[in-house]
């Protein structure tokens, strides 16, 4: 085992940054921004960690990841053993490397930080994740003896996937019934290659095919096929519904039908799922975004993803429009860096009252109000609000709405003796995401509204765990 | 992989096809509708289901070849394969028993109505059918349209069919000779159902259209298919596509159906330059689903 350097030398070691490509360069291709740590590198990342004997990081990770051990293996060299070690709580490390908010979370907790910078573990994660996909050497477990139950997943996203890839490794019959023509969720329609290349996203599901589960794609559940229909003739044992929260959210703003106004699904669908940006190859068609200005409106990371698309279609201005300070921005904060140094341009502080056209149907400008920031709400962020007479016109030939997703019904629709909440959501018991619908659980952003992949997963495998056992002892 | 069973020009550039989806099959009502996804680089596009068989397990489409996914699809034949179908999608037609119903369908909107007439008619409605098109090559469901109506009208721009002039003028012209009509089914052109509408509405009678907004997964995520019904947005994939024709307004409707006609029509125009290519990947499709061992590589 490698020696650790005395504490006082690990800190003496800067963070090891992340390579990436030239921002002016990406600003218009959607090619992976970050191109991940060269070995050495990572070995002296690795180097920095203070090996806390009581680690924070790991009550930091939603999951429980046990950072220290992997980080250890990776000090070893040993990155196939550390891949695993990641891999005992976190099926999905590629992807999560990637995209968790690690700022709130391991890296928030880790004490380097408190002085010096915290260890980069997501950036350690994605090395280890992408050093074992790189060589084809991804440790897949052994399944279990079948055991003759079936087990139904509706919704591929990280929910679907992790609870199906632990349900099939007991022994399970497992069948994911996914609406889109292809399987991934929000993993797949949502972010964008140029953080998440969806060859990532594919080799995981490749994964779990080659474990054995059975992927259904073009199947809405609800119209398709009921659930009931699965319990009943289908003869599915037990049912994991794992939607998301896919329903797009409108501002209810006059103009809001105008040519050049999107939600940021529609927008991100059409670039991602649809691969609209490869006009030359695919036949789905996006609003021309060349030499024309851009705004979205939002902050979050479904905004980041949206605005940059936008840059990377051609938008000669990339607005993002937010109507608190950025400091109360939800994004990750390596995408608002990313996006200001790609020449984004952020209007905090705003927020629009109407979306202008002409007679035409197609949007002109957006009318902005200033916002200023008043007492904390309910949410502890302090609440914006408009400053009277403040209105301007900002020109604009696309809009882009990104104020957050809801519940989409279809499911619970169709479902009645299975409870929701007010918002829709589907109401699960928090240890065990039972519904109140025997042989039916339910977990991910169907359950808690829009969250993060990491949470998502967690409860995919919670889910698996408490599927098991009612399985098995057929109690309720 | 959906293959095709059947496929027959109804018309000029108006093509049936009898497609394997027996999931769909089995649950589809009258007014609902697939979305289809021809092969691998292909545009989602929203069809109605003209009819279904589940013994066969297979559901009909009727398609009129305007932009490039239709006129590919009017391009395949029987034992082609279709990428993606999935559905049915919308809420289903509103059918019970009316008293006089009239059922209008201009162009391919006959397609679309036929279901609902005939789910109409075995409600134990008087069914009265207009069917309109700008020429008789072009009227298509004639004889189905008959079997399933009390009256048939039958209306040609250009006189070669039935009587020359728009449906709207024979709906006229029921109400002027003192008709008693409780409700009103149009589907076509948006130009027709909006006069439809305007026709209908001092007689206060009930009318509904069937909105075709460009869509894109069909499920109620994306609000691109948004249309605006009695001032408010609402989602044609999951709240209609029926609506209430007195209240829907048409103008945006006809705006945003014109928001990609650049790229549209440069699609378009590479097809008809060069189907080749399009037409080989779905038969590679085929060669694939028939001989497993020809994969991917071959190509
Ligand atoms: C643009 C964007 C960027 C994001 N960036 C980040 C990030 O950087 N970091 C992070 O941690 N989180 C991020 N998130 C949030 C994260 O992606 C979600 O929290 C997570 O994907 C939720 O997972 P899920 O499995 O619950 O649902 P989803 O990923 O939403 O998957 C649900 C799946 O179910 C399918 N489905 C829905 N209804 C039906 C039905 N009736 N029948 C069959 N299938 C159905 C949907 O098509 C979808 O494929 C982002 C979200 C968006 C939209
Ligand atoms: S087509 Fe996307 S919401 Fe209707």
């Amino acid at each position: 085992m490698a020696e650790h350097l005395p504490p006082k030398e690990r800190t003496k070691i800067p963070r090891q940054s992340m390579p990436e490509q030239d921002a002016h360069e990406r600003a218009h291709n959607f090619d992976e921004v970050n191109l991940g740590l060269e070995i050495v590198v990572a070995e002296k990342e690795a180097q920095r960690c203070l090996a806390c004997n009581d680690p924070k990081c790991v009550q930091g990770c939603p999951v429980g990841v046990k950072i220290r051990e992997f980080v250890d293996l990776v000090m070893d060299g040993e990155y196939l053993k550390a891949a695993a070690k990641i891999r005992e709580d976190n099926v999905l490390p590629a992807v999560t490397g990637r995209v968790c908010p690690q700022e709130n979370q391991c890296e928030g907790s880790c004490i380097l930080g408190k002085r010096f910078s915290p260890l980069a573990i997501g950036h350690l994660e994605r090395f280890v994740a992408d050093y074992e996909q790189a060589t084809g050497q991804v440790g897949l477990p052994d399944r279990a003896p079948l055991t003759g139950k079936k087990v139904a997943i509706v919704g591929s996203g990280p929910a679907g996937l992790s609870c199906a890839g632990d349900l099939v490794l007991k022994g399970h019959r497992v069948t994911v019934f996914e609406a889109l023509h292809e399987i991934g969720g929000v993993l797949l329609y949502g972010i964008p290659e140029f953080r998440l290349p969806k060859e990532i996203v594919r080799n995981e599901v490749d994964n779990l095919s080659k474990m054995g589960v059975d992927f259904q794609t073009n199947v809405v559940v609800g119209k398709t096929v009921t659930v009931d229909e699965l319990l009943g003739e289908e003869g599915y044992d037990a049912l994991f519904i794992a939607t998301g929260a896919g329903l797009p959210k409108f501002m209810n703003l006059p103009g809001e039908h105008l040519g050049g106004v999107y939600s940021a699904n529609e927008f991100l669908t059409r670039v991602n799922l649809m691969k609209a940006y490869d006009s030359e190859h695919y036949d789905s068609p996006i609003y021309d975004c060349r030499d024309r200005n851009v705004a979205v409106i939002g902050g979050g990371n479904t905004a980041m993803d949206a605005v940059r698309s936008a840059l990377r279609l051609g938008a000669k201005n990339a607005f993002i429009i937010y109507r608190r300070s950025e400091e109360e921005m939800p994004a990750r904060r390596e995408e608002v860096h990313h996006a200001k140094d790609e020449g984004v341009q952020f209007m905090n502080l705003h927020n629009p009252v109407e979306f202008l056209g002409n007679d035409d149907g197609y949007l002109t400008a957006v009318r902005l109000i200033k916002m200023e920031l008043g007492p904390e709400d309910e949410s502890g962020r302090r609440k914006p609000i408009p400053m009277e007479g403040s209105e301007f016109d900002l020109p604009l030939d696309v809009a882009i709405i990104a104020i957050g997703t809801g519940a989409n019904p279809l499911v619970q629709s169709t479902t009645p003796d299975m409870q929701t909440n007010k918002w829709g959501y589907i109401v699960a018991d928090e240890q065990t995401l039972r519904t109140t619908k025997r042989g039916v659980f339910a977990g991910g952003d169907i359950v808690s509204g829009s969250a993060t992949v990491i949470l998502a997963m967690g409860a995919g495998r919670t889910a698996a765990r408490s599927i098991h056992d009612y399985l098995i002892t057929a109690e309720w | 992989m959906f293959p095709i069973r059947e496929a027959t020009f109804l018309a000029l550039d108006v093509k049936l096809l009898r497609i394997e989806a027996p999931r769909i099959a089995r649950r589809r009502e009258a007014g609902q509708f697939v979305i289809v996804r021809v092969h691998e680089h292909g545009e989602r596009i929203p069809l109605t289901i003209a009819d279904s068989d589940v013994d066969q397990g297979t559901i009909t489409i009727i398609v009129q070849g305007i932009g490039k996914t239709t006129k590919l699809i009017n391009m395949l034949e029987t034992g082609d394969v279709i990428q993606d179908v999935v559905g049915p999608l919308g809420e289903a037609s509103e059918v019970s028993l009316f008293g006089t119903v009239v059922v209008i369908g201009g162009g391919v909107g006959t397609a679309i109505a036929y279901p609902t007439a005939v789910a109409m008619k075995q409600a134990g409605n008087r069914v009265l059918s207009i069917i309109g098109a700008k020429t008789k090559d072009l009227i298509i469901l004639k004889e189905q349209m008959q079997a399933t109506s009390d009256a048939l009208f039958v209306m040609t721009d250009d006189g070669s069919d039935g009587t020359q002039g728009f449906v709207t003028q024979k709906l006229v012209e029921l109400l002027q000779g003192g008709e008693q009509i409780d409700r009103v089914l149009a589907i076509g052109p948006i130009p027709m159902m909006s006069a439809v509408a305007d026709v209908t509405r001092p007689h206060g009678i009930k009318t509904i259209v069937s909105l075709n907004p460009i869509m894109v997964d069909g499920t109620g995520m994306c609000g691109g298919c948004r249309v605006t019904v009695g001032g408010q947005s609402r989602f044609a994939c999951v709240d209609g596509p029926e609506f209430d024709a007195h209240d829907v307004d048409f103008k945006i409707l006809a705006q945003r159906n014109t928001l990609y006609r650049a790229q549209e029509r440069a699609a378009l125009e590479s097809l008809e330059a060069d189907p080749a290519g399009d037409l080989e990947e779905i038969r590679h499709c085929r060669l694939e689903q028939k001989h497993p061992e020809v994969g991917p590589q071959a190509k």
